[in-house]
């Protein structure tokens, strides 16, 4: 293809299909040759997944912001005191949606919240059983890793439990937030008060094994090491392995602002984006999609991104909360005419899909 | 690596969940565009045809790569940025162009002029501003302003700031100005060098293509008027940028046309130093209006800027201009064959008027970081592309 001498040996193995291994990604993490790698993400891409690029038509559910958690990176959390704190009812829940409906290709429901200290496990079970009895329809996903943790803290239930409970009320899939960076060094500093590396893990596990898929995200640009980044993908990609339970892989950079830790982190480039959505491509080479998360990494880097691993731009998200709190610029929603165009720009075909990743229709 | 299956996923979702190698087909390609692959990839002169076919091709990353190679013969690891002040004299303009979102007419209450002292102290400002080495200035046609004007001007900056390098007045305001007083542009461009112009900018290029420009700038320099201008230029010793402005009205075949008239005069008269691409930015346009126009995406900047680099095989640098691009677009630029990220910007008024989000000045150690980050290595340079000795990075500069 066109490596430099000194990453011949990666770019064959990627070629042959062989898997990378941490000391691969590494030295990734050190090429300053960006196109190239690139180029190779997207050779495994096309292997993988051919031309197509996914999207959805979806609807963002972020019940309260009011969390006991009050992780560093987080500008979306607060105090049931504080400002600006909200708790929505069942009622205004469905309203939302009810809003969302107007769409005719709403699909589904994303559904992620702070950890409120005074809500029980019933009354989110509730609210997810209300929304699914009103638009049955509609695919929920919904609740991360940490919050499920979090329900099965206080609930006493197990978390094959809370999970099984869930799946009941209608939740379809969980969400892939909550992982941060799987490495109880950084979660120590970071989000002491929530989910463990393990416990994280143990839920994607319990989830696959009851037939509920999950995604699988990696925030970067914080404090973390470039070899915790490799070493959280190889536990991302081990796990896989076992379930093959993963759906999509995030990448979220840290968006610094209104959080504690962004009056020390900076903002990640671009640069550093790009290359990090192509060394976990090729890193993760168990995971069918790669999703460039347009929130979060702007526009004009998630369409670049197409080029380096992703095939999948999330949806047109009605009303994002949790980022826009912390300085993103996007907007908070895309229209769908926008997001054909920017990926039909990249050469791609887009076809908007279900939350399962059923092709609806493709825009030729 | 392992391939039993969960317990209990259904088949629906265990269906687009494969992990094997599902999509094996390559991307058949037509001999012209191997033909043009080839050539990208050796260095070899691109034809009109070849860069309609690599456009058409659309591999990114492939253009990329080429265009990396083509900028490391040109410069090697350098990327230059320069310590420099913009200085837009007047909004007010005779042209009106439907591109543009800077110029007011006369009598407009948002129009201004900057006369003498207006500018004296912005050149107080510069004159303390560690290693300022140009002076930039671009300004509407404004209807009244003699050329004596704006040898005023020069000579003013001359004698305030004798180190730094002038870098004045697009092709479209000599035209103007030949026009105003009565001068051949030739004759235009000895007063002004004689007061102490060093250099021009290479703006107001738009799309080389009078069809085009009936559309988006009826009222100003023709695409003779423009290269004569350049060419003029070059023969009396001043050096010049140039650039193009795309993604209007213009076709694909008009924006590699175009890319093959700057190739043609340099081959003539090697005075290009850089060339510059602008995304047009719609926002507060009539052009963007009337023709419901949107900003092209980062994957159209980014491919224009590989496949220019790649058709203008005798232009020395390529500018990836940060107002215009936003930092994180430009910084990626540099993967794309950009060697330039221009200057530590005082004060730009004519982009942020049309919309541009970016801040309006940067510093200096901020803009090595974001160089270093790609692997290449900072130099700062002067408006000849001289590099500058480096300076610690511990005094700032103010932007």
């Amino acid at each position: 293809m066109l490596a430099t001498k000194e990453f011949e040996d990666i770019e064959e193995k990627v070629l042959r299909g062989e898997r990378l291994t941490r000391e691969d990604g590494v030295r990734l993490f050190h090429c300053h040759d960006l196109a190239w790698l690139g180029a190779l993400a997207d050779h495994v891409r096309q292997e993988k997944c051919g031309d197509i690029v996914y999207y959805n038509v979806n609807c963002h559910v972020n019940l309260t912001n009011v969390c006991t958690s009050r992780c560093k990176f987080c500008a979306f959390g607060r105090d049931a005191e504080d400002k600006g704190a909200y708790a929505m009812s069942k009622e205004q829940a469905i309203s939302l949606v009810r809003e969302a409906m107007q769409d005719p290709d709403m699909g589904g429901l994303h559904v992620v919240s702070g950890l409120h200290p005074t809500w029980t496990f019933e009354h989110y079970l509730g609210i997810l059983q209300a929304l699914h009895d009103t638009f049955p329809q509609l695919y929920i996903k919904g609740f991360t890793g940490v919050e499920i943790t979090h329900f099965s803290k206080i609930s006493g239930l197990s978390v094959r439990e809370v999970l099984t409970k869930l799946k009941a009320a209608g939740l379809k899939a969980i969400a892939g937030g909550g992982a941060e960076i799987l490495s109880d060094r950084v979660r120590g500093e970071l989000c002491p008060k929530k989910a463990t590396a393990d416990e994280w893990l143990n839920v994607a596990r319990t989830a696959h094994e009851l037939g509920i898929p999950t995604n699988a995200s990696m925030l970067y640009g914080q404090i973390e090491t470039l070899e915790e980044r490799v070493d959280h993908l190889l536990k991302l990609r081990a796990l896989q392995d076992e379930t093959h339970g993963f759906q999509t892989f995030i990448c979220f950079p840290f968006l610094p602002k209104n959080t504690e830790l962004g009056k020390t982190v900076k903002q990640t480039s671009m640069w550093d984006d790009l290359r990090t959505m192509a060394i976990s491509r090729l890193m993760l080479d168990n995971f069918r999609n790669i999703k460039a998360y347009w929130v979060m990494l702007t526009v004009p880097v998630a369409q670049v991104a197409l080029n380096f691993g992703a095939n999948d731009i999330d949806g047109t998200i009605h009303k994002e909360t949790i980022l826009h709190d912390a300085g993103a610029t996007s907007p908070r929603s895309l229209s769908e005419d926008t997001i054909i165009r920017i990926i039909k720009e990249a050469g791609r075909t887009p076809a908007l899909c279900d939350c399962n990743f059923n092709i609806i229709r493709t825009i030729d | 690596m392992a391939e039993n299956n969960p317990t209990d996923l259904p088949a629906s979702v265990l269906a687009h969940m494969g992990t094997g190698r599902e999509h094996p087909q390559a991307k058949v390609r037509s001999a012209a565009v191997l033909e043009a692959r080839r050539k990208a990839e050796s260095g070899d002169r691109l034809t009109k045809e070849d860069a309609l076919a690599l456009y058409e091709d659309n591999d990114l990353l492939f253009l990329a790569k080429c265009a990396r190679a083509a900028k490391e013969r040109k410069s090697g690891k350098n990327v230059y940025y320069t310590v420099n002040r913009h200085i837009n004299l007047t909004n007010i303009c005779s042209s009106n162009c439907p591109l543009c979102a800077f110029q007011v007419e006369q009598g407009d209450k948002r129009g201004y002029v900057m006369e003498h002292d207006d500018i004296a102290r912005v050149l107080e400002q510069a004159k303390a501003t560690r290693n300022l080495t140009e002076i930039h200035i671009v300004s509407a046609l404004h209807p009244d302003k003699p050329l004596d004007y704006y040898v005023d001007v020069v000579k003013q900056v001359r004698k305030a700031l004798p180190k730094a390098d002038v870098k004045a007045f697009t092709p479209v305001e000599i035209v103007n100005f030949a026009k105003t007083s009565g001068m051949t542009i030739r004759e235009v461009l000895q007063v002004l060098q004689e007061a102490g112009l060093d250099s021009l900018p290479g703006g107001g290029a738009e799309i080389l293509s009078d069809r085009v420009r009936q559309i988006i700038c009826p009222k100003k320099a023709t695409t003779a008027e423009w290269l004569e201008t350049m060419r003029t230029a070059h023969e009396l010793g001043i050096r010049t940028n140039c650039s193009m402005m795309y993604g209007h009205i213009e076709t694909i075949e008009e924006r590699i046309d175009h890319l093959l008239l700057l190739r043609g005069l340099q081959d003539e008269t090697g005075g290009f130093q850089a060339f510059m691409l602008f995304p047009f930015h719609p926002a507060h346009t009539k052009l963007g209006e009337e023709h419901h126009l949107q900003r092209v995406g980062s994957w159209e900047d980014m491919k224009m800027l590989a496949l220019s680099r790649l058709v203008l095989d005798n232009v020395d640098h390529f500018k990836a201009f940060w107002i215009m691009l936003t930092m994180p677009i430009a910084q990626l630029a540099l993967g794309f064959g950009a060697d330039d990220l221009d200057g530590t910007i005082g004060e730009e008024k004519i982009i942020h008027a049309a919309g541009a989000k970016t801040n309006t000045g940067i510093t200096r150690s901020t803009l090595k970081k974001i160089i270093r980050e790609t692997g290449y290595v900072p130099v700062e340079r002067d408006t000849f592309y001289r590099a500058i000795p480096d300076q610690d990075d511990e005094k700032e500069v103010q932007g």
